[in-house]
Formats: structure tokens, C-alpha cells, sequence
């Protein structure tokens, strides 16, 4: 573990900004809230947000990215198009580089989706220990409020100098190429980074161990009364899909230029709150009733994925359940009631 | 990692043959020239550039000559409307196959029972065929196919060839039949048709393809004709737009298990779906 001093870590960023071909992406204030985008300056950095609007997933996997494109002379040519840009990511929190880990398994996972991976490759993740924590996180109990793993490198704020966990030898390799001051960290640092994770408090959380979430959720799949009463000002809006570090949905769809001579094949973010999701040409919907989208989306945080993959799907951000207008979106309290088997 | 799995093959319209209303039956070869490579059951994506990517099941046998195969489309969205206005020569872009194919090997040496209501004889025609070709390989082989009405009925020229072959037993239905239109066979919902057929408790597969309001009567039907679950194979319908297990629209979920449809299906066996809600 190595000590920078604020005032070197801001170098440190403003020479990646400067010198690195890499776009360099970091936390930034937006109106009353901060959103991760393009760095021009150091100062702009803000380390000490609590929670960004969107997740960093949006680098990753873009909320639209072409996969083709068409040209069309007298015989319609398709090219195959991966937007890789390499990317160095400042500020992520740990449950975010959580999800990140998570998404790498399903991209990964045979057949391989090289749109993900590639960029996920050429992106470097600079994360960082919370400061502040937003109302509605509750990353403590869901353990996913430290990571050993899962960054290039760490920070932690310890007042005036921060302390640096390099996580790989591309991490190290940036620190050593900048020519960065680095102290080696004492045990006196050590003790206070301690004391920083001791000190982080969230004013959610779930009251149980998120490894009994897979059986919660599987034991009340047929709990049709919780679904209903809980959807019942659930818009479908498909908004808690959206700001999810963990959601990972897509539609795909062809744009044309307005010339018809070019076109392009897309993925977007799609949602499956949304109310077509799961219909098919006929008109046949598989989910046609917002309960059974919404205990979806929850089966599939807290069940699915696990099955799959073994990842608890929720990273207890809070996301959702601050950018949901009825409020009917938080994770922590749905459960909450179902462990203590309430409605 | 380089070569991306969302880049379709370039393909040929060969023949449109057109069949209702509806549906038009298209033959397709890869401009590469290999064959598809397909089990009976999988499915493509059938791709319009500019228009977009639709889950298509292969409707032949693999068994069939030559290179090309065979999709019976109904026009019914942006990309099957597309289609039916193309001309044979016309390109499209061809992804797959992918899925499971129906368990021809498991069924060796079985009675099996095909079941098909509407374009559901689509994916079935594939395994129907296979079959046929290799008659030796099953048992006795029953086919019952039903309709809403008697304009509906798909592969009408073939379907006059099953009925003449003694080695197999070919029974159609409607549900309707309209005034003034000529029809000498059963009327009737094709859960009439299972009743009367005999059925060897021991040694038949159902195979079954419909829309979902069949499935629920059929499989009532052969529960009454005791078929076990796992002597049912029935094949789903849902919306893939990746075909590689990602995007999440064809996922169907029970309290004990999930399944991609495109990867773990379409084609499944009944009893690894069955009290599914989100199946059928």
C-alpha cells in the first residue's frame, strides 16, 4: 500500500488527463446530484460524492452501441463495429466495481460477447473508498461496501493524503509511468484506513445476511399477495432497471440514415419492468402483469443470477430506490418485509 | 473474442413459395455455401439490414438434399412483414442455428406422437421430416395437426403425401369451417383428435408445438391418456434478440429453476417446465 498526498493525486489525475490517450472519466457535481464524465481538470474530481445518478456500467455497456453497420450500394454490406475507447475510470465506489466483476462473468460466460469485453478491456478502474453515503444505500449489509478485488487501483481518503491499494500491474504501471510521489504506508495509515471502514455508516440496510436472499426469494416466488400489493403504484416505467449498476438487459434493433443508403444495428438498454419485454410478435405476453415484472426483477437480483452465476445480483447502491417516483423500488425494505414475512 | 457473434451470414432467398395468406414458406442457402448445420427444433435469427433481427425455427429436416433450409414465416412484425415482400435472389442475413434441437437420439426406436396446432407445424415439419427420412429409426408415428380453418392448413402438397404413406398415421382437424368452403375432414379443437388415437403407454414421446392456449388443453389430454412429463417434448416461442443467452427477453422462470430460452430451449422436455408460470 502506498500514501499520495492530495495535491499529488490531483497531478496524478490532471497528467492522465493531459498525457494519457486514454479519456479520463471521473465523479462530477451535476446540479444537487454528480454524475461520472469526462474530466478536463482535477478539480472537477469530486472523491467525496456519496452515489452517482448512473452507475459506471454506462462505459461498459453504453445505454445505445452499434454493433453493425449497413451500406448499401447493389448489394447490402455489413461490417461488424465494436466502439472500443479506452477509458480510465476515477472514483468508483466499491459495490460499482462489485457489479462490474458480475457483468465481466455473464460477457465472459460462452458465447462471448466481444462488445462488452473489449471495452471492458481497455478500461482501467480507478476506485475509491465511500466518504459519504447516499440515504439509500445500504452496501454495509450486502458486504459490498469493500472489495479486495476488482480495481487497477484504490483510494482511500485518509484527510489530506489518500492511500493507494494497487490492485494490478496495469494500476502500477499508470502510478510508475506518471512519476507520481509515492510513500510507502505506515502502520499508522494502516490503523486509520481501518478506522475510515469502521466509521462508514449507512442509514439503510437489510437486516439479515445477503446470503440467505437466494432462499428468501425462492421460498416467496408464489407469494402473490406481496407482489401484487407491492406493484400496485409501480409505473412500469422501467427506471430502477435503468440506474442499476447490475442490470444488464438489452433490445436490438436496425436505425436507417435518412438516405436509406446506410444504416446501422444497435443494442440499447431495455428493462423488464417494461410492459413488452417479455411479449412476442403474436401478441402473446409472458410477464403481462406488472407483479410478475416486478417480482422478476427482484427474483433476479436475489435468486436468478445467483443460480447462474453465484453473484447476489443487488450491490445495495440505493439507486433504485432514490430515482423511483412512487418509491415502491427499494430493495432494502422488499427484503426486509419478506424476511419478516410482512406484505 | 474478435469475430463478434452478432454478425450475420450472408444468404440467398432461393424459392418463396407462398402458403396462406399469412404464412410463405422461404428456401435459404448460405452464400458460403455450407450447409446450416442444424438439429431439428433449432432456430435462426433472421436478419434485414436496416430493418432488424427476427427468432425464426428452422422449418426442414437437415436430412433434406442439398444445402439450403427452409423458414415458414407468418408476416406478423417489422421483419416478417419485410420478408414477405423480398424476391427469391433477394439477400438476407442468416444467424445460428441456436438452441436446443428436439431429442432425436432419445427418441430412437419410440412411437412418437407429433401434435401441431397452427404454425406450430413450422418447427415440428423439421423433426417430422427427419423421421420420415429415417422412418426406420422410430417406431410407429403419429401425426395430428389442427387449424382454425381450412384455408390456415400449411404444406398442403406434402401433407397430401403423409396421408398416402401407410407407415405412418396423419389425422388433421379445424376448429371452424366456414360456409361455402369445401371440407370433407374433422371439425373440432385438436384436443378432439387425442381421445381416439392408441396410444402404447410405454414406448410414446409426444412432441408438441402450438400457440400457448394449446399447450394447456393438449397437455391436459395426455395427462387424461397417462403420457408421463417426461415423455412430453414441447418447443416455445419468445421474443430472443440476441440468441446467446444475454439479453434477457426469453428468460422463463419457475420457483426452482431458469431457463434461457434460446440457449436452454426452445425445445424442452415438459417436466423440467411443467407448473412454470412463466412457460406456457
Amino acid at each position: 500500500m502506498k500514501i499520495i498526498k492530495k495535491d499529488d493525486l490531483d497531478s496524478f489525475v490532471d497528467y492522465l488527463i493531459g498525457s494519457d490517450p486514454r479519456e479520463v472519466v471521473g465523479v462530477k457535481e451535476r446540479g444537487s446530484k454528480y454524475a461520472f464524465d469526462k474530466l478536463k481538470s482535477s478539480k472537477e474530481l469530486r472523491l467525496d460524492y456519496d452515489v452517482t445518478i448512473l452507475p459506471p456500467k454506462k462505459y461498459l455497456l453504453p445505454q445505445r452501441e452499434t454493433l453493425l453497420k449497413f451500406k448499401s450500394n447493389d448489394k447490402i454490406k455489413t461490417e461488424p463495429v465494436n466502439e472500443v475507447n479506452g477509458r480510465i475510470i476515477v472514483g468508483v465506489h466499491p459495490y460499482d466495481l462489485i457489479a462490474i466483476e458480475q457483468m465481466d462473468r455473464i460477457f465472459s460466460e460462452e458465447p462471448e460477447d466481444p462488445n462488452y469485453l473489449k471495452k471492458r478491456e481497455a478500461t482501467v478502474l480507478i476506485g475509491v473508498n465511500m466518504k459519504n453515503t447516499s440515504e439509500r444505500c445500504f452496501a454495509g449489509s450486502m458486504k459490498t461496501a469493500f472489495t479486495q478485488d476488482g480495481y487497477d487501483l484504490m483510494l482511500t481518503d485518509l484527510g489530506g493524503k489518500y492511500a493507494v491499494e494497487i490492485g494490478t500491474e496495469k494500476g502500477k504501471e499508470l502510478l510508475k509511468k506518471s512519476g507520481v510521489a509515492l510513500a510507502d504506508a505506515g502502520e499508522e495509515d494502516k490503523k486509520m484506513i481501518e478506522e475510515k471502514k469502521r466509521s462508514l455508516t449507512f442509514e439503510s440496510k437489510i437486516n439479515f445476511e445477503p446470503s440467505d436472499l437466494p432462499e428468501l426469494m425462492k421460498s416467496n416466488y408464489d407469494n402473490d399477495k406481496f407482489w401484487e400489493e407491492n406493484a400496485d403504484n409501480c409505473y412500469s416505467c422501467g427506471t430502477c432497471n435503468l440506474v442499476c449498476p447490475t442490470c444488464y438487459c438489452f433490445d436490438v434493433k436496425d436505425l436507417m440514415e435518412v438516405t436509406l443508403k446506410e444504416g446501422s444495428r444497435i443494442r440499447q438498454w431495455d428493462g423488464c419492468l417494461l410492459e413488452h419485454f417479455a411479449e412476442v410478435a403474436g401478441g402473446e405476453n409472458f410477464r403481462e402483469e406488472r407483479a410478475q415484472r416486478y417480482r422478476h426483477r427482484y427474483m433476479r437480483k436475489g435468486l436468478y443470477l445467483h443460480n447462474r452465476f453465484e453473484d447476489i445480483a443487488c450491490v445495495g447502491c440505493g439507486r433504485c430506490s432514490s430515482q423511483c417516483v412512487p418509491d415502491i423500488a427499494d430493495p432494502a425494505e422488499i427484503f426486509n418485509k419478506l424476511k419478516e414475512g410482512k406484505i | 473474442m474478435n469475430k463478434t457473434p452478432y454478425l450475420p451470414e450472408d444468404a440467398t432467398i432461393l424459392k418463396i413459395t407462398p402458403m396462406t395468406e399469412r404464412e410463405t414458406l422461404f428456401e435459404i442457402e448460405l452464400e458460403n455455401g455450407n450447409t446450416l448445420g442444424h438439429q431439428p427444433g433449432q432456430f435462426v435469427e433472421v436478419s434485414v439490414p436496416g430493418v432488424g433481427e427476427a427468432p425464426i425455427s428452422i422449418s426442414s429436416s437437415p436430412t433434406k438434399d442439398g444445402n439450403s433450409f427452409e423458414l415458414c414465416v407468418r408476416a406478423v412484425g417489422n421483419v416478417t412483414n419485410i420478408l414477405h415482400g423480398l424476391k427469391e435472389g433477394d439477400n438476407i442475413g442468416i444467424r445460428g442455428p441456436y438452441g436446443t434441437g428436439f431429442p432425436v437420439d432419445e427418441l430412437k426406436g419410440k412411437d412418437v406422437l407429433f401434435i401441431a396446432g397452427g404454425l406450430g407445424i413450422a418447427p415440428l415439419r423439421s423433426f417430422i421430416n427427419y423421421a420420415l427420412d429415417k422412418r426406420d429409426e422410430f417406431a410407429n408415428v403419429k401425426i395430428l395437426y389442427g387449424c382454425r380453418e381450412p384455408c390456415e392448413l400449411l404444406y398442403e402438397e406434402e401433407i397430401d403425401g403423409w396421408k398416402e404413406r401407410d407407415d405412418i398415421e396423419y389425422l388433421e382437424t379445424v376448429d371452424r369451417c366456414p360456409e361455402g368452403v369445401c371440407w370433407e375432414g374433422n371439425i373440432g379443437v385438436i384436443t378432439t383428435l387425442i381421445p381416439g388415437i392408441d396410444i402404447d403407454l410405454e414406448n410414446t414421446y409426444a412432441v408438441i408445438c402450438g400457440p400457448p392456449i394449446m399447450y394447456k388443453f393438449v397437455l391436459m389430454e395426455l395427462d387424461k391418456k397417462n403420457i408421463p412429463d417426461e415423455r412430453i417434448i414441447l418447443s416455445l416461442e419468445r421474443h430472443m434478440k440476441c440468441g446467446l443467452g444475454k439479453c434477457g427477453h426469453c428468460q422463463i422462470n419457475g420457483s426452482n429453476a431458469e431457463y434461457y430460452v434460446c440457449q436452454d430451449g426452445p425445445v424442452f422436455n415438459y417436466a423440467d417446465i411443467k407448473g412454470f408460470e412463466e412457460a406456457l
